[in-house]
């Protein structure tokens, strides 16, 4: 195996500093405050959607709903990674119908995951508008997907590997580029 | 990336399965029953695979729950009676899914009436093949879903499960026993002693001659259907001789120490083998069984259709990481 380096991206404080300065664009891009929903991708971006809510409910005064939306099912890659062991739950608060949807995940890196996303919501209903916020936006796109709102945009190569933790699943706040040596 | 599961090309039994398989069944079970209660009903995860329900012996509970299952997952299903087709006309087992095969299948559902059917296809065929129930085998997914449903309203492990009724001609019976033995629960049969399987204390199933007593022990009862041709051959006396002697009434139940869960496979036949109080009754989880059913044979469904193992493992290799 080649050597691995791990670097540290962001430690606890720079993520709540990166959550605050989304919830503001996030609200910046919102005609009405009252018709959001943040929608996080299992698990990370459940665990951010609910940060980002309470960052948003703080500097609007309104309350944010949110949702969870496992995308297993709605992957274009079952066939190739195998079924993903346990598929977790798919929550969603209101009816989407009118609402402008967030989807909040963790790390953008091929968009295969927001185009499942994408199609998901579709079969909840028809929000007014759909946008993506993501903590950390890496880079190697295989669709045509931008983040409309990214925490930390950085240039991770095919080999490198993003890496973040939440305090509610892991205990510490923090993301790592973790890259593997050249072969 | 995760691994694959343990689970094989088929589900044959639960006889066959590690615990380790049958929690992932149940804990895959879990997602789809929100899956059911969207107002689409429908997830692509299987779409474009094809799936034919090969049903050799009457169903409907159990072929309309696959196919509910096989639909909310947008597989493409075609559903093959042994009346009305080829093999009617003599054709035999294998032939018949050799053929189907020749048409690009991927799943086979089977119910028939010989024991060991399933594993016969499953041994001759590459698509995935998963029993619906055969003769007095096994009958996995109704064994899943009965696991389910208790692992709904208490902990499996440590439950006492008793199974009553005609145990020796019960498929249903057999994949419980497995099931419940595997997950660690206590279990016990209770019925007509010529419908009890000889030695079944050996596997560490306790057997009570008396309802009653079943009862008092019991923190679950399944209630098994009575076939009524049993009678014709001499199994039981007579169906109200076994209603008084083993039914499952409410003057029965109210005298249990603990209040009791109620299963039932289905179909039932009301005054034979339970009281339709009881079967009606505030302990009754009979239709959350049928509920059940369709999100486990979902999560089946799901498991066996995913990728192979190897394709996995060479996923791993390059491409996307855990992240996406």
């Amino acid at each position: 195996m080649p050597p691995t380096e791990r670097q540290q991206l962001m430690d606890a404080g720079a993520i709540e500093q990166t959550i605050h300065a989304m919830a503001r664009d996030i609200l910046q891009q919102t005609h009405d405050p009252a018709h959001l929903v943040l929608v996080g991708v299992q698990r990370r971006g459940v665990e951010l959607a609910s940060r980002l809510a309470r960052a948003i409910a703080d500097a609007s005064g309104q309350a944010v709903p949110q949702g969870a939306l496992d995308i297993t099912l709605y992957r274009d890659d079952l066939e190739v990674v195998g079924p993903k062991p346990i598929v977790g739950p798919t929550h969603l608060p209101v009816d989407l119908d009118g609402r402008h949807v967030w989807i909040v995940d963790d790390v953008l890196y091929t968009g295969r995951t927001i185009r499942a996303a994408l199609d998901e919501l579709a079969d909840f209903g028809r929000p007014a508008r759909i946008g993506l916020a993501v903590l950390v936006d890496r880079g190697g796109r295989e669709l045509p997907i931008q983040a409309d709102v990214v925490g930390a945009p950085i240039a991770a190569g095919p080999r490198d590997h993003v890496e973040v933790l939440v305090r509610e699943l892991d205990g510490r706040d923090a993301a790592f580029l973790i890259s593997e040596g050249a072969t | 990336m995760s691994p694959g599961p343990n689970l094989g090309k088929d589900l044959l039994g639960l006889e066959y399965l590690a615990a380790g398989d049958i929690r992932l069944l149940l804990d895959t079970a879990e997602p789809f029953k929100e899956v059911s209660e969207r107002a689409i009903k429908k997830v692509p995860a299987l779409r474009g695979k094809t799936i034919v329900n090969l049903f050799f012996e009457a169903s409907t509970r159990t072929r309309i729950s696959f196919e509910f299952a096989e639909k909310r997952l947008s597989a493409d299903t075609v559903n093959v009676a042994s009346v009305g087709s080829s093999v009617s006309k003599g054709e035999t087992l294998v032939d018949t899914a050799k053929n189907l095969e020749a048409m690009r299948i991927d799943m086979v559902v089977i119910r028939h009436p010989s024991s060991g059917a399933a594993r016969f296809l499953a041994e001759r065929i590459e698509s995935n093949v998963i029993n619906a129930g055969d003769g007095k085998h096994e009958h996995p997914t109704q064994g899943l879903l009965d696991l389910l449903t208790i692992r709904d309203h208490r902990p499996i492990e440590g439950a006492k499960v008793c199974i009553v009724g005609d145990v020796l001609h019960s498929r249903v019976a057999r994949s419980n026993i497995w099931g419940l033995l595997k997950l660690g629960a206590e279990v016990a049969v209770c019925g007509p002693q010529s419908l009890l399987p000889m030695g079944i204390e050996d596997i560490g199933v306790r057997v009570f001659r008396r309802v009653e007593e079943a009862i008092a022990w019991a923190d679950v009862l399944n209630v098994l259907r009575l076939q009524l041709e049993r009678m014709q051959s001499g199994y039981i006396p007579s169906l109200r001789e076994y209603y008084r002697v083993f039914g499952v009434t409410e003057e029965r139940l109210a005298r249990a120490p603990r209040e009791l869960l109620i299963l039932h496979p289905g179909p039932m036949n009301r005054g034979v083998e339970i009281d339709s109080r009881v079967a009606d009754g505030p302990h009754s989880v009979i239709l959350r069984q049928v509920t059940n059913g369709v999100a486990v044979r979902m999560a089946v469904l799901y498991l066996l259709a995913g990728g192979r193992p190897e394709l996995a493992e060479a996923a791993k290799g390059g491409g996307a990481g855990g992240e996406r």
